[in-house]
């Protein structure tokens, strides 16, 4: 059992109107909730990890409900998520992979339980590090509309003894999308694929 | 004429602990961005005019954003500031239009009164760079503990034909003030310096 010491949280949220074609009548949204926290296996390798999603699963809910409240508070709006981690250059990549469970399974559980698999990325970067977090359907990985990234970072994170951790929600298509493929009103929403 | 808006970006950080320090309450920043088409891009143009107006617009609008994202009533708002970063078809006079001459009178209303000279920054950059946007207290500049500033920064922005319009907003000073000067509580916050 380890403490989660959280140093800093950073909410962004993003309103796009256009991108030089027209105007959206609701215009997207793209929100991300970054924490800060001590990497409790800074420094020395640490066989014996896992235990420490557990730890990390009241961050993750606390991290998904802060970030639905800042796109608005309705589960029903969301429709793409990602997550993502950075780790301060004295720990392991490995420490990243921590938050697969505790920020997917958060997300999902306060949107309702979406269905798809929760797109992610993680490395190992310095402070001002940036990660360009996967966005992805919540309920169908394969609408071509919403697949899309946002660009995270802080700069003054992570340090060297940090794991920086990301959760993202988008409650719309990319602004103009009109690449084809599997379209959102078309899913089936039962395997998380299609 | 408003600002044709492209995109409205809000960040707000909490830093919870500093050099192994907790933080109670946390320390808050807000920082709003638009991304707005620059009217004048491409050719000189004498009359500045419209961008004043523009700046007028966005100071209300920004500022209220910051606020409202740190869940604040508008006179718990500490310190603030204010930056724009044109495009490379535009000129840096357009900044200067924009932040000096109409912006500051609807940011003080969003903050209630704002004594003080708001801090500025500007200059001109590409889409994907660093805008660092200076804080001063709000009601009087020399407070020490609220010297501070905020980075900004939007993968896809400014593009050639924009400009990246910037305020900040915070409900606090930097985490660990131990400085000297005159600090927040000895400030008579009449005549925007003491």
């Amino acid at each position: 059992m380890h403490d989660v010491e959280i140093r800093k949280i950073v909410t962004s949220v993003e309103e796009i109107f256009h991108e030089g074609g027209p105007r959206a009548n609701t215009p997207q949204k793209r929100g991300a909730i970054l924490a800060v926290i001590k990497n409790p296996f800074a420094g020395r390798y640490v066989e014996e990890i896992e235990p420490f999603m557990e730890d990390l699963k009241p961050l993750g809910l606390d991290l998904a409900q802060r970030l639905l409240a800042a796109l608005g508070g309705d589960p029903k709006l969301i429709e793409g998520y990602g997550k993502g981690a950075i780790v301060g250059a004295a720990g392991e990549v490995e420490h990243g992979a921590l938050w697969h469970a505790p920020g997917g399974y958060a997300m999902r559980e306060v949107l309702g339980g979406a269905k798809a698999i929760v797109p992610s990325t993680k490395k190992v970067g310095g402070v001002g590090a940036r990660l360009d977090v996967p966005v992805t359907h919540v309920d169908a990985s394969y609408v071509r509309s919403h697949f899309d990234a946002i660009e995270v970072g802080c700069n003054d994170s992570p340090r060297a003894d940090e794991l920086l951790f990301v959760l993202v929600m988008t409650t719309g298509a990319r602004v103009h999308n009109r690449a084809g493929g599997l379209a959102a009103k078309d899913i089936t929403g039962e395997d998380g694929l299609r | 004429m408003s600002a044709d808006i492209r995109k409205i970006a809000v960040w707000v950080e909490e830093t919870h602990r500093e050099i192994g320090k907790t933080i109670t309450p946390p320390t808050r920043k807000a920082v709003a961005v638009a991304v707005i088409a620059n009217p004048f891009a491409g050719s000189y143009t004498e009359d500045l005019g419209e961008l004043m107006e523009i700046g007028a617009e966005l100071g209300g609008l920004l500022g209220e954003k910051c606020v409202a994202a740190l869940g604040i009533t508008p006179a718990q708002a500490e310190s603030y500031g204010k930056a724009a970063m044109v495009g490379e078809n535009g000129e840096l006079e357009h900044a200067a239009a924009i932040l000096h001459p109409k912006l500051g009178a609807p940011l003080r209303k969003a903050v209630e009164k704002g004594a003080a000279l708001v801090p500025s920054s500007k200059k001109m950059g590409g889409p994907g760079q660093v805008l660092d946007v200076p804080l001063g207290h709000k009601d009087a500049a020399y407070v020490r503990s609220h010297f501070d500033g905020i980075e900004v920064r939007l993968n896809d922005a400014p593009r050639a034909n924009e400009i990246l319009v910037a305020v900040a907003v915070t409900d606090s000073g930097r985490p660990l003030p131990r400085v000297g000067g005159l600090t927040h509580e000895d400030a008579v916050g009449e005549d925007g310096l003491r």
